[in-house]
Parts: structure tokens; C-alpha cells; sequence
């Protein structure tokens, strides 16, 4: 009786602490993309308690979730690097770096911005992966008029109907990758698609921007299926892939569910049986996890690879000897190049006291660097270079480690990204 | 989804049936050290995790392939669960079982911390075994040989643990103890070493079920904490500490999972906990257990 008793309370707690750890991960998960949140406004302060004594360079990202391989410690890296190679000081302003992890929780990374801004003088936040984070931050950003420059989030909302004078997206965009990576598949006669759509907002946006592609182009979307985050099991999905007979399978998803889809793909030989696999969302560090077997055949899109030319090359081993051997992502180069642009635009104000002027001048310097080249930065805050489609190699293409791409198309930077009018930017309209 | 017909459902069913062999082999070990120890083991999916990772670990740093692994890696996670029963668990038998719970759940955290820490969040590929690899016509669909494998592997496994709990004179002391431990220690049977031996095989279990996953899916920190919610849910379905009542069940809700990938796939990680829910509500004891 007693133990009958303690059993239907242990499986009343058993339920219970099973519902919260789920609830927990819902959480942690549904900060994983493009999701829109507010940056909420408890408690703002008017103005920055920082001196003007030095520039103080924030790096928020992934440090410990899914994101931290393409962001996290190595975004940490690579803004050290910036401030390094430009001698250490701006303006006579001693520069310093500080890095912090925002679990990728929207909440999380707000209160931090606060503190940073508020307490720790702060004059610019970098990186952030996860859109959800970063929509947050880029208002928090605004109402500061401090700078924030985009590298790892995705959504291409940031420069539209949530850009601001304050903000600048670096690296790329759901809108380039889609566009590019759809382009090329379609004019090489991949004009049916299904997609394996992640069941949340970015997922959505990812698979509405492609869509839109593949029809602008004259291809046909056959279906696609909706699978839940961080789902174990991809087989019943891709058997549904295959048996649309579609040339292309889209993947509208991110990290390891991508990881494990295109592994799984692999193991029921969908590649080998002629469809193509297109990762929408697919970094270096996602195509090393999997490894050439499973990954080979993929395409993709990317902004930067590190094995593009000399100037890449040079700077990724430098990279890599800091960040355990472990190759640049784009994410990371994107850190290095905002953040040189951003101490560039300091050099000539002097000043990283008003954001906007910062980002105004950002915005009117020419972009030039060895990691993606020339470019510009559109009114809109989308800074605008070339985006790359590549094809994972076969193993016995491969040299060495991290030796993965091959070229297939350099779309260039005026039409990588969306044209500011197209954008959605209330700030252009009035 | 408009049609669907016979020819496109058996192949989701049988992969159904496959996924249901994971669930069955982790609620299985789940369901023993429940039965025996009263905890309820939180680091069960870290130690599958672990499972993977060693055999992930026995071919990149020793070069010992898939094989091997199949006997090593459940081996070293079970002598890791019985450091952690000998060091940690035993000390809170005496206690509520909410702070052994708490225990493991901190177990859990730490082990993939570590994990996340050495080997970052992506994880690491480990290839199908070359005598695997293939995929073979099995009338209605290609099954990749290797899914095959996992489903008897894990059916030999359950089907053991379950005739040695149910019918040899080991099992009876086993069975025996659950029902009463200081009787059975009168008798003359050791039974804090049973518990430790027992606890060591539950996570042994985990640990194979981490060694047949391994070429399935990335070998990743996070990959135990993933499944082992779906897999509790499982367990109470069943019925706390049935051993039939969680293979049983594992192996049908592969299956109500399948079909849901087919017919409404943004449910497929839900339809567990609502079916958890309604079993609950229905049968609070769960589908095996001995009600109340």
C-alpha cells in the first residue's frame, strides 16, 4: 500500500520534472531562429554610465547551444584578431573586448545588452546568432543609440521591416542564401523541389523565401514536410521526400537537424538514387560534423570560405592557430570584417559616443577587406558583397581537413542581396 | 497528404517499428533500476550519449571498429554507472527519491557539459560498418541493412533481460528484492551488490542503445537529453518498473509515432506526451502496471 502510494507519487514528480525539462528546451529551442520578439523596455536608462576613455567591443553569441561551433568562442577570436591587427588603439582610445554567451534565450540577451550598455560601456555588440536574440537586441540598440552589427543571425527581417539606424547586417541573410543557392540549382535543370521544412517561424521564412525563388524561376515546389525541432529520426520524413520524386530536396532547416537529416539521407541512399540535397542553411562546421561521405554532393551557399584566395587562405590559418586548429565560418570571418570596418569608421569620427553617427559613416565608407572583398552598405544597414554557391566535395577531392568546397558560382554583390526597396524598411519610406 | 496509400505506409511503419526499438531498449533499463533501486535515473540519456561517444571514441583514438564497440562501450558505461551507484546514488537510498532524482539530473547537466565543452555542439560523424552499409529490397521498400540490424539487436536484448528477470532463479531474487529487500537479505543474498550490479546493466543497456545509434544519427553532447523525455514518457505509459510493460510499449510507440510522421508530421514529438496524458488519466498506473 505504502509503495503502491510512493509509486503514484513518483510518477506524478516523474511527470512533472519531465514536462519542465521539455518546457525548458521549448524554450531554449524557440530562440533557435527566425522568430520575432520584442525587446521589451523595463527599466531603461537614458544614458551610458561608460567613460569615454576607451571603446568597449561586446561579442554575444553562442557559447554553449548549437550555434557555439559556427559563432561562439571563435566570434570571441575573431573580434580580438580585428582589434589586434588595427594596432590595439582607435582615436588614441584603448580598444577592449569583452564576450559574453546569451544562451540564445531572447530574455537572456536583452538584460545583457542592458547591463553592457548601461554598466559596462559598451559601444558596440557583435555577432549574436539567433534571430529571435537579435531582433531584440537590435531595438534595445536603438532606443541606446549604441551599434550593432549583425554576423551570425539570419533573418533578413533585420534590414527589413525591423531594420534600424543603428543596426548593421554583416555576413548574410535568409533572402541571399535562398536566392542564391535556388538560382543556381534551378538553372542546372533542379526545377522540382520538396522541402524539409523545421516546424517553427524561421524554418517558414526560409522555405517562403526559397518558394518564392523557385517559381519566380519557372520550377515547380511538389510539396514539403514539417518536421520538429530537434527531431532524432529523419527517415519517415525523407522517405516522404523521396517518394515525391522531386529533383531537389530543400532543406529548410539549421544545424544539427540539418546534420542529421543529410546523414540520414545518405544511409537510404536518396543521393545515389539522383535526388540532389540543397542546404539552405548549411555552415563548414555543419559539412565537418558530418564528414565528405555523408556530406559530398550537398550545395550550398556561403559568403565566405576560407580556401576562396591568398587573402583568405592568409588570415584563416591565422584564425585557426588561435581557435584549436578549427577553420573560419563565415559567421566568424563576418565578426573580424564588421568589427575592422566598424574601428575604420572610429578612425575618422574620433568619437564611438553616437551610434548612429557611427553607423552613418560605416555606412559611407567604401568595405574593403581580404575576407569578402569590396563592397557597400545599403541605406537599409544590409551591408552588400558576394555570395558564393558551393558543392561539398567527394572524399577523394578532399586534400585535407577542411578542405570541402568547390566553387560553383560567385553571385555578385548586386545581386546577392535583396534591393533596399524591395526591403520593407519603414525607415527608407519616410 | 491527400493519399496514402498501403504501399507508402509499411515503410513508415517498419521505420516506426525501428525508432520503437530505441525507446524500448532505453525505457527497458529505465524500468529495471526503477523496479530495484526506486530512482529514477535522469542520466540515463547522458550515459546513452556516453555509449555513443565511447564508440565514437574506441575507433578515432584505439582504431577498434564498430564490432568491438558493440561489447566495449556498454561495458565502460556500465562500470561508469557502477562507480556512480558505489559513489553517489547509494548514499541517498534512505532519503525521498525526489533527491536521487536530482542527483542524476545533475549527472546529466555535467556529463554533457563536458561533452559540449571537449567536443563542441555539432558532433562527430561515425560511419555505418562497411558489412552494414547496404541497403536491401525488402519488397515494399530499400531498408538500409543497418535499421535491420538495430531492430533485432534491440529485440534479442529486450527479450533476454526479459526472460532472465522473469524466468531464472536470478531474476527471482531480483524480483524478489523489489518486493522486499530486507527479507530477501535474511535470506542470505547480497543485495546492495545486486543493486549495483543491476544499476550497472540498466545504464549497460544505455550504453548499447548509444553504440546502435551512433551511425544512425551525429554523434552529439546533446543527442541522451533529446530522447530521453520521449523515452520517460515511455516508462510511465508502460508502467513504472513493468519490464514487458516498457518493451511493449517502446516498440508501439514507434509505431503511433510513424504514423504520425505520416499523417500530421508537426505532432510526431507530441502525440507521446498527449497519449502520456490520456493513459494517465485513464489508467494511472499505466498500461502494465499493477493498479493500485
Amino acid at each position: 500500500m505504502l509503495r503502491d502510494l510512493a509509486n503514484r507519487s513518483m510518477i506524478v514528480t516523474l511527470c512533472a520534472a519531465a514536462l519542465c525539462a521539455a518546457a525548458c528546451k521549448k524554450a531554449d529551442n524557440a530562440a533557435g531562429g527566425g522568430s520575432a520578439a520584442s525587446g521589451g523596455s523595463g527599466g531603461a536608462t537614458a544614458a551610458s554610465a561608460g567613460g569615454g576613455d576607451k571603446v568597449v567591443i561586446g561579442v554575444m553569441t553562442d557559447m554553449s547551444g548549437p550555434y557555439a561551433d559556427l559563432a561562439g568562442k571563435g566570434s570571441e577570436v575573431a573580434a580580438r584578431m580585428a582589434v589586434e591587427d588595427f594596432g590595439g588603439k582607435v582615436a588614441g582610445l584603448p580598444i577592449e573586448v569583452i564576450a559574453a554567451d546569451h544562451q540564445n534565450k531572447p530574455d537572456i540577451g536583452s538584460s545583457l545588452a542592458r547591463e553592457w550598455y548601461d554598466t559596462k560601456g559598451v559601444d558596440v555588440i557583435v555577432d549574436v546568432p539567433t534571430s529571435s536574440v537579435a531582433l531584440a537586441i537590435a531595438e534595445i540598440t536603438r532606443t541606446k543609440n549604441k551599434v550593432f552589427l549583425v554576423s551570425g543571425a539570419g533573418t533578413s527581417d533585420l534590414t527589413g521591416k525591423a531594420c534600424s539606424p543603428n543596426t548593421i547586417h554583416w555576413t548574410y541573410d535568409t533572402w541571399a542564401l535562398s536566392n542564391a543557392a535556388g538560382r543556381e540549382i534551378i538553372k542546372n535543370g533542379g526545377d522540382t523541389w520538396f522541402f524539409l521544412t523545421v516546424d517553427y517561424a524561421f524554418g517558414a521564412a526560409l522555405e517562403r523565401d526559397a518558394s518564392k525563388v523557385v517559381e519566380q524561376m519557372g520550377g515547380k515546389v511538389l510539396g514539403d514536410v514539417k518536421h520538429p525541432l530537434n527531431a532524432q529520426d529523419f527517415s519517415s520524413f525523407l522517405l516522404q521526400a523521396q517518394a515525391s520524386k522531386a529533383k531537389i530536396i530543400g532543406l529548410a532547416n539549421a544545424g544539427k537537424d540539418t546534420i542529421n537529416s543529410i546523414k540520414q539521407a545518405a544511409e537510404f541512399g536518396i543521393m545515389s538514387k539522383g535526388q540532389k540535397m540543397a542546404g539552405l542553411l548549411t555552415f563548414i562546421t555543419d559539412v565537418n560534423a558530418l564528414g565528405l561521405p555523408a556530406a559530398q554532393g550537398l550545395i550550398l551557399s556561403e559568403s565566405f570560405y576560407w580556401d576562396r584566395d591568398d587573402g583568405t587562405r592568409a588570415w584563416s590559418k591565422k584564425f585557426a592557430a588561435k581557435h584549436d586548429g578549427e577553420m573560419p565560418t563565415m559567421v566568424q570571418a563576418g565578426v573580424y570584417s564588421a568589427v575592422t570596418h566598424y574601428l575604420k569608421a572610429l578612425a575618422e569620427l574620433k568619437s564611438a559616443k553616437d551610434g548612429k553617427a557611427v553607423v552613418d559613416k560605416m555606412k559611407a565608407l567604401p568595405v574593403d577587406d581580404a575576407l569578402f572583398g569590396k563592397g557597400t552598405i545599403d541605406p537599409n544597414g544590409r551591408n552588400r558583397h558576394s555570395m558564393y554557391v558551393y558543392e561539398v566535395k567527394k572524399p577523394e577531392e578532399s586534400k585535407a581537413k577542411w578542405d570541402y568546397y568547390k566553387l560553383i558560382r560567385e553571385v555578385p554583390a548586386d545581386q546577392a542581396f535583396r534591393a533596399p526597396a524591395d526591403s520593407e524598411c519603414p525607415m527608407l519610406t519616410k | 497528404m491527400g493519399s496514402i496509400t498501403l504501399q507508402a505506409l509499411y515503410p513508415q511503419l517498419l521505420i516506426g517499428l525501428i525508432n520503437g526499438a530505441a525507446y524500448a531498449l532505453l525505457s527497458l533499463g529505465l524500468s529495471i533500476i526503477f523496479g530495484l533501486l526506486n530512482v529514477i535515473n535522469f542520466a540515463h540519456g547522458a550515459l546513452y550519449m556516453l555509449g555513443a561517444f565511447v564508440t565514437w571514441g574506441l575507433l578515432h583514438y584505439a582504431g577498434i571498429p564498430y564490432w568491438g564497440a558493440l561489447i566495449l562501450a556498454p561495458l565502460a558505461v556500465g562500470a561508469v554507472g557502477v562507480v556512480l551507484e558505489r559513489t553517489l546514488l547509494h548514499r541517498l537510498y534512505r532519503l525521498d527519491p525526489l533527491y536521487n532524482l536530482l542527483l542524476t539530473f545533475g549527472v546529466a547537466l555535467i556529463l554533457q557539459g563536458l561533452f559540449q565543452m571537449k567536443f563542441g555542439s555539432s558532433g562527430e560523424p561515425y560511419d555505418i560498418p562497411a558489412q552494414l552499409a547496404a541497403s536491401r529490397d525488402v519488397g515494399f521498400m530499400m531498408l538500409p541493412v543497418y535499421r535491420g540490424w538495430v531492430l533485432i539487436v534491440s529485440l534479442v536484448v529486450c527479450l533476454t533481460t526479459w526472460y532472465v528477470t522473469e524466468r531464472t532463479r536470478l531474476g527471482s531474487y531480483l524480483r524478489a528484492a523489489t518486493e522486499n529487500p530486507g527479507l530477501v537479505q535474511a535470506f542470505g543474498i547480497n543485495v546492495p551488490r545486486m543493486i549495483t550490479v543491476t544499476y550497472g546493466l540498466g545504464v549497460a543497456i544505455a550504453g548499447l542503445a548509444g553504440v546502435l545509434a551512433a551511425p544512425t544519427v551525429n554523434v552529439s553532447p546533446e543527442m541522451g537529453s533529446e530522447l530521453i523525455i520521449v523515452v520517460f514518457a515511455v516508462v510511465v505509459i508502460g508502467g513504472m518498473g513493468s519490464i514487458m510493460g516498457s518493451i511493449v510499449t517502446g516498440f508501439a510507440l514507434g509505431l503511433v509515432e510513424g504514423m504520425t510522421k505520416v499523417f500530421y508530421p508537426p505532432a510526431s514529438n507530441t502525440v507521446v506526451f498527449a497519449l502520456m496524458a490520456l493513459v494517465l488519466l485513464i489508467r494511472p498506473a499505466g498500461l502494465f502496471g499493477k493498479a493500485p
